[in-house]
């Protein structure tokens, strides 16, 4: 996955999958009709403000709750380049894998950056905010692979062929 | 190194003698379930996305149908037929306004030491039996149902040594809600939760459910009681062997141990918006918080030991006429014996409304949904902000008894203060 640059939302601790798409909205048939929804009871405005490429740095837990597929559908339908959190819930972490949306873990930088700020990320070796570098890890190549194929189904298709 | 309960669970799964935290393998499921907030996104999937469909083992597979039952309007009809008419054609067990599905699980399907997909985050319920249940998203369940197998991370285990006994009128559920409260709605995250100790045998299997039903509130990806005795009657009365009963080996190692004694617990009230914001209801009884919905229900708390406490607090009362009173019981057949019980009767005639079995409230979007500004007391799983309906709504949660007293008062008190 090659280097990119977002514009930066900024959210805090423990934002659940409710947050992210209320229950009330998951019987809209497509994900596209959901995503006008996306964050509405903590941000109304904010889907409507996300553009192709921005970038959501959030605290710890994001993605807590409900395993609800729609969460990291939404996001990745929305069009977020990644979401950079200090921690993830691990369905949440899970269904983003599967789905082909980028997570990166970082203790430092949703202290420092201010929404609105152009973030450099440079997957699996640094961000870059205002000059400054921030390191982050590597997930491992099976999981990287998933995502670049974009999602499961599509990776596992590629690999052998049984689904 | 010995093994904890949890990677005796995912070696026998891989077939392998030993695992140990951070390995990944590749796991046979024992059972996988399904319900209605995703099976027909799972079905989508399988008609449109797959180059080779087929499920590895249809006797493994169960479609339960619990968070709009019945369909509240026609885009969940098209849902629930799209799961019905799946269901039929592959021959996958379908159960249809029988229960809440980690209950229909318990009753009908769950064996200690199985590893058991859920399409649902509270599958942690399992580990009350000794088994590892664990939520997981519609591909991961599509791609369990296609190859019977999926990967799991083995995760690293805390252990929680239970002793003694609950005080009076302090249950599983203030138990669960303070060790959340302690740790913090991440303090488990991608960890095993392992409740032994003569507290935690003292415990009924319901009490156990309630337990290990919340795990996933603190980030478990499972929670597990030691199984004992209990746990064989249980199997036994409901037509099943327990055959696989792991405990940890004396040498097996955790990533932290906790003691709790449990008669020091005292009964709790989370406050909105987050699962650990824990306080007593001693201290908030005090403010007199006024409320507007109570609910006695859920996977977590709509059982029948949960509605005997209920019905006990409210027997020869009325509700408060600014309160609507709601109850679902988690299956039919807790529905079947509380109306053998007499304790349907008694809380109808305490002006509650008692509702067929469903996610109901706690899901937020079939039944007593809260409007603006409304306050709600519930035994639901969740208080995230708008889980209950409008996103200015509060949801406290609290135990059956104070759920109960609270409908009573019109405010949040305890069923002393009746």
């Amino acid at each position: 996955m090659n280097q990119f640059t977002g514009k930066v939302w900024v959210l805090g601790d423990d934002i659940d999958t409710d947050i992210i798409i209320p229950t009330d909205y998951l019987a809209l048939p497509t994900v596209e009709d959901m995503k006008q929804y996306g964050f509405s009871p903590l941000r109304p405005d904010l889907a409507s403000r996300i553009q192709e490429g921005d970038i959501i740095v959030a605290g710890k837990n994001f993605g807590c709750g409900s395993s609800r597929e729609q969460a990291p559908e939404i996001i990745k339908a929305l069009k977020v380049g990644c979401v950079i959190a200090k921690s993830y819930a691990r369905i949440f972490f899970r269904n983003s894998i599967n789905n082909g949306l980028l997570l990166i873990e970082n203790s430092e930088i949703q202290d420092v950056v201010k929404e609105g700020d152009m973030l450099t990320v440079n997957p699996g070796e640094y961000l870059e905010l205002n000059g400054k570098k921030y390191s982050i890890s590597t997930l491992p190549d099976n999981l990287m692979d998933i995502i670049n194929a974009g999602g499961l189904v599509k990776a596992m298709q590629k690999r052998n062929g049984v689904i | 190194m010995g093994m904890t309960i949890g990677e005796k669970i995912i070696a026998r799964a891989a077939g392998v003698d030993v695992v140990k935290p951070n390995d990944i393998h590749t796991v046979t499921l024992d059972r996988m379930m399904s319900n209605d907030g995703t099976t027909h996104l799972t079905v989508d999937m399988y008609n449109n996305k797959l180059k080779h469909p087929r499920i590895a083992d249809n006797k493994k597979v169960v479609f339960i149908m619990d968070h709009n039952v019945p369909a509240e309007n026609p885009k969940t009809a098209e849902a629930h037929k799209k799961m019905r008419n799946f269901a039929r054609e592959h021959d996958i067990a379908l159960y249809e306004g029988q229960g809440i599905c980690h209950q229909i699980m318990m009753e009908d399907y769950v064996c200690p030491g199985e590893l058991i997909f859920g399409a649902d985050s509270h599958t942690t319920t399992y580990g009350a039996l000794g088994a590892f249940g664990t939520g997981v998203g519609c591909t991961d369940f599509l791609y369990a149902m296609t190859t019977g197998t999926s990967w799991v991370m083995v995760p690293e285990t805390l252990r929680f040594n239970l002793h003694g006994k609950l005080p009076e009128g302090v249950y599983a559920r203030d138990l669960i809600l303070t060790i959340i409260g302690d740790i913090g709605a991440n303090g488990a995250n991608y960890k095993i939760m392992e409740f032994a100790g003569d507290g935690a045998h003292n415990l009924t299997i319901d009490e156990r459910i309630v337990l290990c039903n919340l795990t996933v509130e603190a980030g478990a990806k499972a929670g597990i009681v030691e199984p004992d005795e209990k746990v064989v009657e249980y199997c036994e009365s409901h037509g099943r062997q327990a055959v696989h009963m792991f405990k940890s080996d004396e040498d097996a190692s955790f990533a932290k141990v906790y003691e709790y004694d449990l008669s020091k617990i005292k009964p709790v009230v989370v406050r909105p918006d987050f699962v650990d914001n824990f306080d007593t209801l001693e201290a908030v009884r005090k403010e007199k918080i006024k409320i507007d919905e109570a609910f006695v229900g859920s996977c977590n708390n709509g059982r029948i030991e949960d509605l005997r406490i209920a019905a006990e607090v409210v027997k020869g009362r009325q509700v408060h006429p600014n309160v609507r009173f709601l109850i679902a019981p988690a299956s039919q057949a807790v529905y079947i014996q509380a109306l053998e019980e007499g304790i349907i009767t008694t809380l109808m005639k305490a002006g509650a409304m008692v509702m067929n079995t469903n996610c109901s409230v706690c899901w937020g979007s079939c039944q007593g949904v809260i409007g603006k500004n409304e306050v709600l007391i519930s035994t639901g799983t969740r208080n995230f902000k708008g889980r209950a309906g409008d996103p200015s709504s509060k949801v406290y949660m609290a135990n059956a008894a104070t759920c109960a007293a609270s409908a009573v008062k019109g405010y949040i008190c305890g069923p002393e203060d009746l």
